[in-house]
């Protein structure tokens, strides 16, 4: 699905290189998580495979069921099926929720060459996928993220998932800001969404989300790396004995 | 009043260049309007108020022709149910217009007026001369002066629908010059609309009295004729309880220059004006605003927005005056531009003066590039560069379109705007 190889970034504006070779395959059907401590590049990976300028990729790959990424625009990345859950959702003041979705969906199939839903079809779709993540019909007619709580925004970014039906998805740092209650809402919504079709890259800085979301394997991110790669008991390890063990042994 | 010795001659060339109608009622306001005109001298480069507009074409004799726009696009309002009164090229089109007759309101020709004792004789260049004051506006005196036509509207009740003032332009060297009057009877309610481009130079002054508990609903869009330039004052006296609200759309033109002038002369009275404009390349749209509160609980909102592309110039000059009795006043003025490029430029003067020591006033004014952030958020769910930015930018303009309170209304301007996105050039 997603085949990232030795992908290296620096960023466009200095000379600091924060992807210093990642190799990662994610195949249809699985969970992958990456952990790490901060400032190892989870989030600089996620935003350079969904598009965000500001960056340079000096050497290395990324593809998507085979297609180039990094020669893609955001928008033909998205239509290609890749979808980032962003950390920091993004207020747009003036811009309806609804009319946002909507232009979303319909971009993306008309980038695809389909039809454009019809307003009545994509009603019925988009409150019924809403109330299984218990957003309510007042945060729809809102401006985008405006005014919502932090749970609130990282719920409608799943909504945003469940509505573009994307191929691989990105997960960055969804569980940040999020109390217990809220993070299980969410892991419901993705893991109502996985499926044998569909990939999912989950980034976290902590295992309690992973008990939510399970993952088939685990990465651990360091310095610009994946240094190691295991089943779901290496999460379990980082919880217990935090990141140094794993690090001192792998440098 | 002296005038400086460079603004005779050029001053003395326009008025040449015209006739004085002599009708009726209307000379001596006619005769005081032009000594007023003689006395202030058309404005000039470097004139306070023209320091970021350069009045030249608009005072020189003859006007820069102007090509007649081309297009399939169907007139603004079209769809709806309203009174039309049309000019072409600044002259009244009986044949193209409704009959001017209408529940609630009373409508005559400016030069069909000609009783003595007509109502207009109190308002006819009578907001505009106390509006020279402080600040001078000699195109508006020479509007009232020199006006070749207009409409007399005098509201008595509740209009039974709105009244639609069309323009069209057809003679690619037009100088128009109208002058209209709203007087408001108490308690009475009209909503006036204004569309369609005018002539390749038009003067236009509106004078409107709205009386104590009236209510005034003013909906206009200028354009999309490029090459034409325009100059327009409103000058509005709102009496105690009413409602003044005004909202312009403009999209292209080379000058237009808008003066407003408010006057909230009884208490909890309410004046909003807004204004939302799209301009390219030598597009120069130039708001200029004054509202002075001379009485106790009124409310007044200025919201200006301007889109700016591929170098188009926006100005903004706004003040609100508080004067020393004009207690509990709640004042608001926002002036911002969406730069969508490098090259455009906005210019903005904000101005509060304030005498009164009980008052809320709070202004802004802004200038910036679209929200890069914003951008990336909706181009990675796959919506286009193209399509995210035309978004994004009818956001910046939501605040003021809405202001007019007409759902109908809006959507169908924010539909020209969408449209002018899409074009992406003039």
């Amino acid at each position: 699905m997603l085949s990232i190889k030795n992908l290296h970034v620096k960023l466009e504006e200095e000379d600091k290189q924060i992807l210093k070779g990642v190799d990662l395959e994610v195949e249809a059907g699985k969970v992958h998580a990456i952990m790490g401590p901060n400032g190892s590049g989870k989030s600089t990976l996620s935003y350079v495979l969904s598009g965000k300028g500001g960056y340079e990729v000096t050497d290395g790959s990324a593809a998507l069921e085979g297609e180039d990424l990094l020669d893609m625009d955001p928008e033909e990345r998205a239509a290609a099926g890749l979808f980032l859950a962003f950390q920091y959702p993004v207020e747009i003041p003036g811009v309806g929720n609804m009319t946002f979705l909507r232009t979303a969906v319909n971009a993306q199939r008309k980038a695809r060459g389909e039809d454009e839903m019809s307003a009545a079809d994509f009603l019925k779709i988009v409150r019924a996928k809403a109330k299984d993540l218990k957003i309510d019909a007042d945060m729809l007619k809102r401006p985008v993220n405006m005014g919502f709580s932090g749970g609130e925004k990282k719920r409608n970014e799943i909504l945003q998932m469940a509505m573009l039906e994307p191929k691989m998805c990105i997960l960055d740092e969804t569980d940040s800001g999020l109390d217990v209650d809220a993070m299980k809402l969410v892991a419901e919504g993705v893991n109502a969404l996985r499926s044998d079709g569909r990939g999912f890259l989950v980034i976290t800085h902590y295992q309690r989300l992973l008990d939510h979301i399970k993952p088939d394997v685990v990465h651990i991110m360091a310095e610009g790396r994946i240094v190691k790669t295991g089943g779901p008991e290496l999460a379990l390890e980082v919880e217990n004995n935090g990141y140094a063990d794993i690090l001192a042994e792998v440098v | 009043m002296a005038q400086t010795a460079e603004k005779q001659s050029p001053t003395e060339a326009m008025i040449a260049g015209l006739s004085l109608p002599d009708t009726g009622w209307s000379k001596v306001p006619r005769a005081d309007a032009l000594q007023r005109l003689r006395q202030m001298g058309l404005p000039r480069r470097g004139d306070e108020y023209w320091k970021f507009t350069r009045p030249d074409t608009l005072v020189q004799p003859t006007p820069v022709p102007a090509a007649v726009l081309d297009t399939e696009e169907t007139p603004l309002f079209s769809d709806m149910d309203r009174l039309k009164i049309v000019f072409v090229d600044g002259v009244f089109d009986a044949d193209a217009s409704d009959d001017l007759s209408l529940e609630g309101v009373q409508i005559e020709r400016l030069q069909d007026a000609n009783s003595d004792l007509h109502w207009a004789r109190d308002l006819y260049g009578v907001l505009e001369t106390k509006g020279q004051n402080p600040v001078f506006r000699p195109l508006a005196a020479l509007n009232t002066a020199f006006a070749k036509d207009g409409v007399l509207i005098h509201v008595t009740g509740a209009a039974s629908k709105p009244i639609n003032l069309i323009y069209q332009h057809k003679s690619d060297s037009s100088d128009a010059i109208l002058h209209h009057c709203i007087k408001m009877d108490a308690g009475t309610e009209v909503t006036l609309l204004e569309n369609g481009p005018a002539a390749a130079r038009f003067n236009k002054v509106v004078e409107v009295d709205v009386a104590d508990g009236a209510k005034f609903h003013h909906v206009r869009a200028q354009g999309r004729d490029h090459e034409r330039r325009a100059a327009t004052h409103i000058f509005a006296r709102l009496g105690t309880e009413s409602l003044f609200k005004s909202f312009t759309l403009t999209v292209n033109g080379v000058l237009t220059r808008n003066d407003c002038v408010i006057e909230l002369t009884g208490d909890d009275a309410s004046a909003h004006v807004a204004g939302a404009c799209v301009g390219d390349g030598d597009f120069h749209h130039d708001d200029t605003v004054f509202v002075t509160h001379d009485a106790v609980n009124c409310e007044s909102r200025q919201v200006f927005k301007k889109v700016l592309r591929n170098g188009a110039t926006g100005v903004f000059q706004g003040k609100i005056l508080v004067k020393k009795d004009a207690q509990k006043t709640d004042g608001y003025q926002i002036s911002q531009s969406l730069l969508l490029d490098g090259d455009s430029q906005f210019l903005a003067k904000p101005e509060l003066e304030i005498y009164a020591d009980d008052v809320a006033c709070s202004h802004g004014s802004t200038s910036g590039a679209i929200d890069e952030d914003a951008l990336f958020y909706l181009r990675a769910r796959g919506i286009s560069h193209a399509e995210a930015t035309d978004l994004l930018t009818l956001a910046f303009l939501a605040e003021a379109v809405e202001e007019i309170e007409q759902e109908t209304l809006r959507d169908e301007l924010i539909g020209r705007l969408s449209s002018w996105l899409q074009r992406r050039s003039v």
